[in-house]
């Protein structure tokens, strides 16, 4: 992932998920704006829905893989000491992939549910 | 080694000013940093909404006291900041704005706006 997400590959990847997360965000703001959940259950069911719950875990996805790239770059940017930089480096990753699990986790429950 | 070593290093950073497309330079990978922090909260508030009856109530409660504002208003700054940033980021990389002038002006809007609009944000969407 580290040689894949490096150089142009990287740039471009920051720069299209950049361009979905901005979009789905304003999409988020203005469908809540107009049409606010008004209990739990209009909120699972709008969360349930095919499309609202594609295009979240598309936004989970296209966030971790956004932040990783950013995390990368910072982490090699200001952590000099390279066995120090590993062991960083795996534990964001590790981290955003245990995030990625456990948003996937939430959606799938409400869609089984 | 030694040549390299012996460089003057001035890191005076009381002394040292920056651009203000600089400080937004960095303020850019600070808040970005700051909202890979968020993520764990934000998926946790997510799931306690979808829980059921009292998740969904426990949520909407926390988001509408005193600590949940604040929270939010911050988290919706540092969000702000750090998107307006990006498309002015991206408007530079399509080279519009490039020129000097141009850039610190809007520079200068980005760290302006992204307070202004969170705190729009909060208020329309409670």
């Amino acid at each position: 992932m580290s040689r894949r997400a490096s150089g142009l590959r990287a740039w471009l990847l920051q720069r299209s998920t950049a361009v979905y997360l901005g979009l789905f965000c304003l999409f988020l703001v203005l469908h809540f704006l107009l049409e606010p959940p008004t209990g739990v259950e209009q909120w699972r069911a709008w969360v349930g829905q095919p499309w609202p719950a594609t295009g979240l875990m598309m936004f989970c996805a296209a966030l971790l893989l956004h932040a990783w790239v950013g995390l990368r770059d910072v982490l090699i940017d200001y952590v000099r000491l390279s066995a120090m930089r590993i062991v960083l480096l795996g534990l964001a990753g590790a981290g955003l992939i245990a995030c990625g699990l456990w948003f996937l986790q939430v959606i799938l429950h409400v869609r089984s549910a | 080694m030694s040549a390299i070593r012996s460089r003057p290093v001035f890191l005076d950073l009381l002394k040292i000013r920056l651009p203000v497309s600089a400080v937004l330079s960095i303020a850019h990978r600070a808040t970005g940093l700051l909202l890979v922090l968020a993520i764990p909260p934000a998926i946790y508030l997510l799931d306690l909404s979808l829980s059921g009856p009292e998740g969904f109530t426990a949520v909407r409660d926390f988001l509408k006291g005193p600590v949940g504002q604040s929270a939010l208003f911050l988290g919706l700054w540092v969000l702000l900041h750090h998107l307006l940033a990006g498309v002015r980021c991206l408007l530079i990389d399509m080279d519009l704005g490039v020129e000097r002038t141009v850039s610190r002006k809007s520079a200068w809007a980005v760290i302006l706006a992204a307070p202004l609009v969170a705190l729009a944000c909060v208020g329309l969407l409670l």
